[in-house]
């Protein structure tokens, strides 16, 4: 005890001297750039305009406009001049073909993802359904819906956005667009074969490595030209500053690769060494990939779509580093109570709890951000997304470091409250965001609007209906489950049978989840096929732009 | 262009290099290194030929996504009071590749189900329907690892006996060899062998 604690407090102190002398030496500038960077997304006059091509017409743009000049305090803007908006035009146009194959490729992977997720769900209180075929049991369906919703929905939308990203944020046309849509189409190669194998018994047999290391060959080349891409990008960039989504998507672009690498090394991980790299790995494919990819995009999305900077950009770099140090560490706490070096798991607790310190300066950061600005939720469907993804990051890195610690732990370690818990990083987070960037994203690359403006209002009610359902109600399963199991008077059966309506509740969610997915997806191929009306009023996109009047000016503008 | 504008890439590439290459440190290497000398405790059995094909078919057919395979120590969770094991210690693990501890208790630990459950024939019946055998349980019926026979019955078959419950008349359930192979591979979970007491300190 006295060894464990001396140990847990050895970390504690260590990691806190690190922050400290980190802190120390952002202070001093050592780590990145200054505020200018922020503004690093904005034309000279850019600040206080507001931009969301998702919303419905000119008159909602035109109110959003209104209702950020009554909160936020920006000064003069205008819209960008005709040369301005050429070059961004130019901008977003040199990344299409990738961008446009990723989220294509995301958008089937989600509708795919969903239908083995709901599969799974259901099987789970009517365990005789479909259970003749070999590819459609449990073991295999559920493997497959979380490989098929992280590498495939997960990478292409973050891939596609980032890629998207990058021209703008370093001002420079994308650079090997053809090479990153190769690497997109390896990517797929991959994702499938990978899936492929899991269906038909193949599967590897670790947690987040299902993949035959075959199918993870074309995922870390397909990385690494999409990384390739980036590197010429930044090599030519007309940007001074690096703005904070750059340092994320990255130093994601670099860490994936290697992550994929050290996993895969043939016949080296053996026994509890192999279960700590397990984790490793499954822990730091959340940590850096993901989060990096989901939080560049709230670090654009939010300031852009208000038209105002980041609240402090410092403090956005300090989340990064910090970020990157500690979560790349915590993998070890999925292991609590196991087989494991004791110190592997104080490390990983301690790293956790840690975490604390990133996710309170994006928490902070966003929603000082877009404070005061809640109203423009009504008006901008990309806002909508992003900001409540945004929460849902805070929400789940506190639940994530709360449940890593033992007396939390022990109780949830093994549950459906673990499954919940996932999705909200991945969901209610990550795909949240992805939403929101997509609704902006593809008008711009398709130069094309959103057909229904109602259809994005019934993704946006289907998809958070039903993962409020499915949170909620798996979250209180998952808690009775551990209380169950713990309590040896109590035979196992009455952990399984306490879980039952739950379960059968988070099938209701995750219907309706499915279903706003296929809301979404549809929307995406009308899109890509460029159905709906010539909106000539609504223009928001439409080139060239002769004389804009009145309120239309500024949703007038294409920027 | 100007050095300035390097800084920040080479802070950036530097910077995340550095910091996976710590992870990679303390939660790959150093696992490794503390771990690749364990020596197997004197009791554990290598698996044979026949348990590694049923260890496939457990990977296969995803057990693990429901059964985990580590027994915690009597001071978190009351698993020995369950009958599934004393605690189980890195040494337990040494022939597992890969490792399939597992995350998720959907079902028990099975970590030792050898010794709570030693019928092969119970076993080939409770995967066939589990609810024959459990009333309640939610774990999936597995008759793809099944055939079902009718006429005479051929030399040397085994046949399942099903609580009369769940049997069809004139059919006779017969395991494939994958099912006997998984169910060698579930008799061979037994790590009741006892463990000293150093090899159990971690």
């Amino acid at each position: 005890m006295s060894y464990a604690a001396g140990l847990l407090l050895a970390t504690f102190l260590l990691s806190f001297a690190g922050l400290l002398l980190f802190l120390w030496s952002m202070s001093r500038g050592f780590f990145g750039s200054s505020e200018a960077a922020g503004r690093v997304i904005f034309e000279a006059k850019e600040i206080g305009l507001v931009e969301d091509p998702a919303a419905p017409d000119v008159r909602n743009t035109g109110e959003f406009q209104a209702v950020m000049n009554r909160t936020g305090s920006t000064g003069e803007f205008s819209l960008l001049s005709p040369e301005e908006a050429e070059r961004r035009l130019e901008l977003d146009e040199s990344s299409r073909l990738p961008v446009l194959l990723c989220i294509a490729s995301a958008a089937i992977w989600l509708v795919i993802a969903s239908v083995f997720g709901l599969v799974a769900s259901i099987k789970l209180h009517v365990p005789d359904w479909l259970v003749s075929e070999a590819w459609l049991t449990f073991g295999r369906i559920r493997p497959a819906h979380l490989n098929a919703v992280g590498y495939g929905w997960c990478s292409f939308a973050g891939l596609g956005v980032c890629l998207w990203l990058l021209p703008r944020l370093l001002r420079t046309p994308l650079e090997g667009a053809r090479t990153a849509a190769v690497g997109a189409v390896l990517w797929f190669v991959g994702v499938t074969g990978g899936v492929g194998a899991i269906l038909t018994g193949h599967s590897a047999g670790l947690e987040w490595l299902e993949f035959p290391w075959q199918f993870d060959v074309p995922l870390f080349l397909g990385g690494t030209l999409m990384g390739v891409s980036l590197l010429r990008t930044l090599a030519k960039r007309q940007v001074d500053h690096l703005y904070v989504s750059v340092w994320y998507i990255a130093a994601g672009l670099v860490w994936l690769p290697i992550l994929l690498v050290v996993a895969n090394i043939p016949g080296l991980h053996f026994g509890v060494q192999q279960a700590a790299m397990n984790w490793w790995y499954g822990h730091n494919v959340l940590g850096l990939w993901f989060t990096p990819l989901g939080l560049a995009a709230i670090y654009y999305f939010i300031p852009k779509t208000l038209g105002k900077p980041i609240h402090s950009y410092n403090l956005s770099l300090i989340g990064f580093w910090t970020l990157a140090f500690f979560y790349s560490q915590v993998g070890g706490h999925h292991l609590i109570g196991g087989p494991v070096p004791g110190w592997l798991i104080t490390l990983s607790i301690v790293q956790s709890v840690m975490m604390i310190i990133p996710v309170v300066a994006v928490g902070i950061n966003q929603h000082r951000t877009a404070w005061g600005h809640l109203g423009a939720l009504r008006y901008s469907p990309t806002l909508r997304f992003v900001v409540l993804g945004g929460m849902m990051y805070t929400l789940a890195s506190v639940q994530g470091s709360l449940e890593s610690l033992r007396s939390v732990n022990t109780v949830t370690h093994f549950t459906h409250f673990t499954v919940a818990h996932a999705h909200l990083g991945l969901y209610g987070f990550f795909s949240m965001v992805m939403f929101g960037a997509i609704y902006f994203v593809l008008p711009r690359v398709l130069n094309w609007e959103w057909p229904y403006a109602r259809l994005i209002r019934w993704h946006f009610w289907l998809v958070i209906g039903g993962f409020t359902v499915y949170f909620i109600g798996l979250s209180i399963g998952g808690w009775l489950q551990g209380l169950a199991m713990l309590d040896a008077n109590r035979p196992f059966m009455d952990s399984v049978n306490i879980t039952k309506p739950y379960l059968l509740v988070r099938s209701f969610g995750g219907a309706a989840m499915t279903l706003g997915h296929l809301v979404f997806a549809v929307h995406v191929a009308m899109m890509l096929l460029r159905r709906g009306r010539e909106r000539e009023g609504a223009a928001l996109l439409r080139r060239p732009t002769p004389t804009p009047r009145g309120a239309t000016a500024v949703a007038g503008a294409r920027a | 262009m100007s050095g300035a504008r390097q800084v920040d890439v080479l802070r950036l590439g530097l910077g995340a290099l550095f910091i996976i290459a710590f992870a990679i440190t303390a939660l790959v290497v150093m696992p490794y290194a503390t771990l690749k000398d364990v020596p197997p405790p004197s009791g554990l059995k290598a698996y044979t030929e026949q348990q590694l094909r049923g260890r496939q078919i457990y990977i296969a057919n995803g057990c693990i996504y429901c059964h985990s395979q580590q027994p915690r120590d009597p001071s978190i969770a009351p698993d020995q009071a369950r009958g599934w094991g004393r605690p189980s210690v890195p040494a337990d693990y040494v022939i597992d590749k890969p490792h399939l501890l597992g995350t998720m208790r959907t079902g028990p630990d099975l970590f030792n189900i050898a010794v709570r459950q030693p019928s092969e024939a119970w076993h080939l019946g409770h995967l066939y329907q589990p609810r024959a055998y459990l009333e309640g349980s939610i774990m999936p019926a597995y008759p793809f690892l099944f055939e079902e026979r009718t006429g005479p019955a051929q030399p040397g078959e085994t046949v399942v006996s099903l609580p009369p419950a769940y049997a069809k008349p004139g059919v006779r359930i017969v395991p494939t060899p994958e099912a006997i192979d998984l169910v060698a591979y579930l008799l061979a979970l037994d790590r009741s062998y006892p463990v000293l007491p150093a090899e159990a300190r971690r």
